[in-house]
C-alpha cells in the first residue's frame, strides 16, 4: 500500500485542468448533473470541453453493466480542447458505475461512491464478488465512499416525498457536494431547478435541499479524509459575451443565421434519429425566426419536402445521421439535378447500417463527397467543434443560395452533444448573402431557366411569378432551357456544368491552426478530431518538434492552396475516427503521400494516443508511421452489451443466439 | 388557392411548347386534355398552379402543361407537393401519380399526405401495370395478370386505390376514368374541395395492358356498368331501371331492381358525400355483380394541414422577440472583462 501511495503524483492544489467524471444508472440523471455542472463551471469562467456518453437503451435495466450513463467534463484555467483523457475525479453513483469506469481513472484519482447502491443485488449485477469498496483492490485510488443514497433522503425528508421520489434527488446531492469540492456559485442551479418545476415547488424545494445539504457535506467532510477543495483559476479569454453551446444548438443557429442573411424563410424536415433530432427539437422552438419545422413521415420525405419548399422560394434544411442521409441519397441527385439550394446536415455515428447510435464517428466522409449515383458533386463542410458549427452553418446556408446547389454538412455525435464556452457573436459582423429571384424573363423574349450566372449558378425561379413558368425534374435538361434532353453533347455539357460550378466555389485559404506553414510534420485534421489533435501538437511543438496542426473545414472542394501547404511539409498525418477517408481524398486529390491515424472505436482521440502517433515521426524508426488506434478499454465505459434495436436482451447471449449471428 | 383571383384562360394557354411524348393512343393523351379543358373553368392562373409528379407515363404530365412544373423522383411527389404547400400556400397544387409510383414506392407518401389533409388535388392515374419500364405487373394488376416478371401470372392481391384513400384518412375520394365526358366534373369538384382530393383515373395503357377497363369504360353498355354518384341524387344506374340499397342485416350494399322509376319504393338510397360508412362500401363493391361506383364517392372537408402549420406558426411567434442577437445571448451567459471572468 505505501508504495502505491508513494508512486502518487505529487498533489497541486491549484491545477491548471480537472477532469471530473458522473457516472451512474440510466435513471439516476447523470446527463443532467453534469449539464448543470458545466454550466456552473462556464459560469466561473473555466474553459471546458464535455463528453456526455449514454448507452443507446432509454431506460435500460437498472445496475447492470450496460444501463451506466456517464459525463466527462474537462475544466481549467487554459485553453481545453478535449473532454480530457483520463478523470481525475470520478464519482460512481452504483457499482456497474464504478465497474465500467474505473480503468479509465488516472492513478492516483478521487473516487467518490455511493454505498447506499453498493448493496448484494447491485454487485452482483456488475458482476463483482465482493464490495470493491471494501477489498482493497481500490488501493491505487483515494475512495471516498459514504451512503449518498441515505443523507438524500435524510435531506429531503421535510418535503414528505416517498423513498423513491427522494432518490431521485441523489443526482443533485451529488451536485451539491461538487459544487462545493470546486468551489462554485449555488444560485444558478437553484434557479435553474425553481424554474424547471415551476408547477411542483415541493419538487424544486427537496432538489434544492439535497443541493444544499451536498454542499454541506463537502464543508464538514473536508475536516478530515480525502476530500479537498479544489481551485481552478478563471481561464484568460477574450473579452465579451460568454455562453455554454452544443453542437446541435450552434447548427441551428447557424442555420437561423444563415436563412437570415440570406434574407430568407427556413423550411425544415426532419425524421427523428439519434444524435440528430436535437437540431430539430432546437429549431421547432424558433418559429418566430420563419422557420417552419416539419416532422416528415421518413427520411426521403424529409428531404423532399425541404426540396419542395426550396423551390417554392424557402432554404431547404434537412438533417439527419447516416442510415438516414443514406435514405435521402436519391433526392440528393435530384437537388443537383434542378439545381436548387438545400443543406443537408449529418451528424454523423459509428455506422455502417445502424451501428453505434450514440458513438461518435467519422465515417460518412465519403458517403458525402462520392455516395450518390452518377457525377453528383456536392460541396461539403465540416463543424471542429460545438462553437465552431455555428459559422459552419453560416457558410453551408451561403454556398447553397450563392451556387443553387445542396450543401453537405459534417459534424458527429461528439460535437451534437457535447458542449463548450462560446464567445457570443455579433450578427452584424457577418457579411449578408440576400438571395435575388428571377423576376423576368432572362434572355429577352426568351426564359432560360438554366442560364448561368458568373458563378455558374442558374437563376432561382419561385412558382408564383407571372410570365415564368417552365418546368424542371431529374431528367437530363438542356443546357439553357431546362428542357428534357438526352443528347449526347447535352450531358457531356451538363455534367461539365455541374462538376465546374462546384470546383469553382470560393473556398478560403487553408489556414495552420498551430505551428509554422512548413516543417517536418503537418498533421491534417477534420472535424471534431481538432481538440485532441491541437492538444497534441502543442504538447509537440513545446517538446521542440517540428509539427504543425492543419485543420480543413471545406471538404469538397478543398482549399486551393492546400497542395501547395502540405508540400511544405515532409510528413503528413491525417487522424480521423474513421478508416482512412479523408486521407484517400487527399491523395486522391492532391496527390500527397499522406499517413493514416485511424480510430473505431466510437470513442474521441485521446490526445495520448495522438502524442504517440505524432512522436513516431521524430524517433528515427523507419516506416512505422501511422496506423491503428486500438480501441482504448480504459478511455470510456466498456459495456458488454448494449443494443439499439428496441428490445433489451438478456446480458448473455444464449448459445442458439450466438450461431444464428 | 384561397385568395387565388380566377382569371381568364383558354385551353391553348395550359399547352405547353413541350412534344408529348406517350405512346399513341395513351388513355393519358385524354386526360391531359380533359385536365387542360378544366383549368379555365376553373378560373386558374398558370403562374400559380404548379403540377408536382413523380416517375412513371403519368408522371411525365407536368412538362405539358403550361404552368409551373417539377417532375421528382419515384414515389415522392408527396412529400415535395407538402413542402411547396407548406413554403407557399397560395400556390394551386395539383399532383399526378400513377399505381406504382403512387402505391408502391410511393405508398408510405401517399398515405401520409392524405392523412394530413394538404390542400391538393392528386391525381392516380391507375393502369394497372408499370407501362415506362415495359410491362411488369403493378400493385393494382388483377390476380393471374400475366407480364414479363409473373409470366405465370401474377399471385399476389391488388391494392384498391380508393379503399387505401379512404383507410388513409383522405376527405375527398373520386372516381373517373380517361376517356369519361364526366372528368372534368370531378376534377372541378375535387378543386373544390379544401384538402387532399383524391381522384382514381383509370387509364387505358395501350402498349402493356390495353383494354383492361373495358368492361366498364367503353361507351356501350355504359349505362349498366357505371353508376355515377352525385351528392343528394339516387343511387340508380342502368337507366333508372336498377339502384343500390343498402341491407340493413349484412349491412351491405345491394343491387335492386327499379320499376317505372319508383326508386324510392325499391328503397334505393340517396347518396350522401358526407357518409363515410357508405363510402367505404362504394369503394369495395365487387365490379361485376355491381356496377362501378364513378363520380364523387366522398366529400367532407376538414381543415388542412398547411393551415393548421401556418396558425402555429402565428401563434408560437405571436409578441416574441425576434432580435437575433438576443437569441444568441439566450440563456445564462457571463461577460469577460479584461482578462478576468465575471459571472453575471
Amino acid at each position: 500500500m505505501a508504495t502505491e501511495a508513494a508512486e502518487r503524483p505529487a498533489e497541486t492544489q491549484a491545477p491548471e485542468a480537472v477532469v471530473v467524471r458522473f457516472a451512474g444508472d440510466s435513471g439516476d440523471g447523470m446527463q443532467l448533473t453534469g449539464g448543470q455542472f458545466t454550466l456552473s463551471t462556464a459560469l466561473a469562467g473555466n474553459d471546458l470541453a464535455t463528453f456526455p456518453d449514454f448507452p443507446a437503451e432509454i431506460r435500460a435495466p437498472q445496475g447492470t453493466l450496460f444501463g451506466v450513463s456517464a459525463f466527462q467534463i474537462n475544466f481549467g484555467s487554459t485553453e481545453i480542447e478535449t473532454a480530457g483523457d483520463q478523470p481525475d475525479v470520478l464519482v460512481a453513483m452504483n457499482p456497474a458505475a464504478l465497474k465500467t469506469n474505473l480503468e479509465a481513472l488516472k492513478p492516483g484519482g478521487l473516487i467518490i461512491a455511493d454505498t447506499g447502491e453498493f448493496t448484494r443485488r447491485n454487485l452482483d449485477k456488475a458482476k463483482y464478488e465482493n464490495n470493491p469498496l471494501e477489498d482493497g483492490s481500490l488501493a491505487k485510488w483515494d475512495v471516498l465512499a459514504f451512503d449518498i443514497s441515505a443523507l438524500t433522503i435524510e435531506a429531503v425528508k421535510p418535503f414528505g416525498l416517498g423513498n423513491k421520489d427522494a432518490l431521485r434527488s441523489k443526482n443533485m446531492w451529488t451536485l451539491g457536494l461538487a459544487l462545493w469540492m470546486f468551489d462554485r456559485d449555488r444560485q444558478p442551479i437553484v434557479d435553474w431547478l425553481k424554474a424547471k418545476f415551476k408547477g411542483k415547488p415541493e419538487i424544486a424545494d427537496a432538489n434544492i435541499a439535497a443541493l444544499n445539504a451536498g454542499h454541506a457535506y463537502g464543508e464538514t467532510a473536508e475536516l478530515s479524509g480525502p476530500l479537498k477543495q479544489i481551485s481552478v483559476a478563471a481561464v484568460k479569454s477574450e473579452p465579451g459575451l460568454y455562453r455554454t453551446i452544443t453542437g446541435a444548438e450552434a447548427v441551428s443557429l447557424g442555420l437561423v443565421a444563415g436563412a437570415q442573411l440570406a434574407n430568407l424563410p427556413m423550411f425544415f424536415g426532419g425524421y427523428p434519429i439519434t444524435p440528430a433530432s436535437a437540431i430539430l427539437h432546437h429549431l421547432v422552438r424558433l418559429k418566430e425566426f420563419g422557420i417552419t419545422t416539419f416532422q416528415a413521415e421518413d427520411e426521403i420525405a424529409a428531404i423532399c419536402a425541404a426540396i419542395g419548399a426550396s423551390y417554392a422560394g424557402q432554404l431547404g434544411v434537412t438533417s439527419s445521421s447516416g442510415p438516414g442521409i443514406a435514405l435521402k441519397t436519391e433526392a440528393m441527385g435530384l437537388a443537383i439535378m434542378t439545381e436548387l439550394p438545400l443543406v443537408i446536415v449529418n451528424s454523423q455515428r459509428g455506422g455502417p447500417s445502424t451501428g453505434l447510435p450514440t458513438k461518435t464517428e467519422q465515417s460518412d466522409l465519403y458517403q458525402a463527397v462520392y455516395g450518390r449515383n452518377g457525377d453528383a458533386p456536392i460541396p461539403v463542410v465540416s463543424a471542429r467543434s460545438p462553437a465552431d458549427a455555428f459559422e459552419v452553418a453560416i457558410e453551408a446556408c451561403r454556398i447553397a443560395v450563392q451556387y443553387m446547389t445542396p450543401v453537405i454538412l459534417l459534424t458527429d455525435g461528439y460535437i451534437a452533444n457535447a458542449a463548450e464556452p462560446w464567445k457570443v457573436p455579433d450578427p452584424n459582423t457577418f457579411e449578408p448573402f440576400p438571395v435575388t429571384f428571377l423576376e423576368e424573363k432572362n434572355a429577352g423574349e426568351t426564359l432560360l431557366p438554366y442560364k448561368r450566372d458568373g458563378k455558374g449558378a442558374r437563376p432561382w425561379i419561385k412558382p408564383g411569378t407571372p410570365g415564368l413558368m417552365h418546368r424542371i425534374g431529374g431528367i437530363e435538361k438542356h443546357v439553357d432551357t431546362g428542357n428534357i434532353d438526352y443528347s449526347p453533347a447535352n450531358h457531356q455539357a451538363m455534367t461539365d456544368a455541374r462538376k465546374a460550378k462546384i470546383d469553382q466555389i470560393a473556398v478560403p485559404d487553408q489556414d495552420v491552426a498551430l505551428g509554422e506553414a512548413t516543417g517536418r510534420l503537418a498533421v491534417v485534421g477534420w472535424g471534431s478530431t481538432f481538440g485532441p489533435i491541437h492538444q497534441a501538437v502543442r504538447r509537440a511543438r513545446k517538446a521542440g518538434l517540428a509539427v504543425s496542426h492543419i485543420h480543413v473545414r471545406h471538404i469538397w472542394p478543398l482549399p486551393k492552396n492546400l497542395g501547395a501547404l502540405l508540400a511544405g511539409f515532409d510528413k503528413v498525418l491525417v487522424p480521423e475516427m474513421n478508416s482512412g477517408q479523408f486521407k484517400t481524398v487527399l491523395r486522391d486529390q492532391l496527390l500527397v503521400d499522406a499517413d493514416s491515424l485511424t480510430k473505431t472505436s466510437g470513442q474521441p482521440f485521446a490526445i495520448a494516443e495522438m502524442e504517440a502517433a505524432i512522436a513516431k515521426y521524430f524517433d528515427g524508426i523507419p516506416d512505422n508511421e501511422g496506423g491503428e488506434v486500438p480501441a482504448d478499454p480504459a478511455q470510456l465505459p466498456s459495456r458488454d452489451a448494449g443494443h439499439d434495436d428496441g428490445s433489451l436482451r438478456p446480458e448473455h447471449g444464449s448459445p442458439q443466439s450466438e450461431v444464428s449471428s | 388557392m384561397n385568395d387565388m383571383t380566377p382569371i381568364t384562360t383558354t385551353l391553348k394557354d395550359w399547352e405547353s411548347d413541350q412534344e408529348v411524348r406517350w405512346c399513341p393512343g395513351c388513355g393519358d393523351y385524354a386526360i391531359l386534355k380533359a385536365v387542360q379543358r378544366t383549368l379555365p373553368q376553373l378560373g386558374a392562373n398558370p403562374a400559380k398552379t404548379v403540377f408536382v409528379s413523380g416517375i412513371g407515363c403519368s408522371s411525365r404530365f407536368p412538362y405539358y402543361i403550361e404552368s409551373y412544373g417539377f417532375h421528382t423522383i419515384h414515389g415522392r411527389a408527396p412529400a415535395f407537393a407538402t413542402g411547396i404547400k407548406l413554403a407557399n400556400p397560395d400556390l394551386d397544387v395539383w399532383m399526378v401519380t400513377g399505381d406504382g409510383d403512387g402505391l408502391s414506392i410511393g405508398g408510405n407518401h401517399l398515405m401520409h399526405v392524405l392523412r394530413r389533409n394538404v390542400n391538393l388535388q392528386i391525381l392516380l392515374f391507375n393502369n394497372e401495370i408499370y407501362g415506362l419500364t415495359k410491362g411488369q405487373y403493378s400493385p393494382t394488376s388483377r390476380l393471374g395478370t400475366t407480364t414479363p416478371s409473373t409470366p405465370q401470372g401474377s399471385v399476389d392481391r391488388p391494392a384498391n386505390p380508393c379503399a387505401f384513400a379512404l383507410g388513409s384518412g383522405a376527405r375527398f375520394v373520386a372516381r373517373g376514368f380517361d376517356v369519361s365526358k364526366n372528368l372534368p366534373e370531378v376534377l372541378i369538384a375535387a378543386h373544390k374541395h379544401q384538402g387532399a382530393a383524391f381522384i382514381e383515373i383509370f387509364q387505358n395503357c395501350i402498349v402493356y395492358n390495353k383494354d383492361v377497363f373495358n368492361d366498364f369504360a367503353v361507351p356501350k353498355g355504359a349505362d349498366d356498368t357505371q353508376l355515377w354518384l352525385t351528392d343528394g341524387e339516387p343511387m340508380v344506374f342502368a337507366a333508372g331501371t336498377k339502384g343500390i340499397t343498402l341491407d340493413l342485416e349484412t349491412l351491405s350494399l345491394q343491387v335492386t331492381d327499379v320499376v317505372d322509376g319508383d326508386w324510392q319504393a325499391a328503397g334505393v338510397i340517396v347518396h350522401n358525400a358526407r357518409n363515410r360508412a357508405i363510402a367505404h362500401m362504394l369503394v369495395e363493391m365487387p365490379f361485376g355483380p355491381f356496377p362501378m361506383a364513378l363520380g364523387v364517392l366522398y366529400d367532407d372537408p376538414r381543415p388542412t394541414f398547411e393551415s393548421a402549420v401556418i396558425e402555429q406558426n402565428r401563434a408560437a411567434s405571436e409578441g416574441k422577440d425576434t432580435s437575433f442577437a438576443k437569441l444568441l445571448a439566450k440563456g445564462q451567459t457571463w461577460t469577460v472583462t479584461g482578462t478576468a471572468a465575471d459571472p453575471v
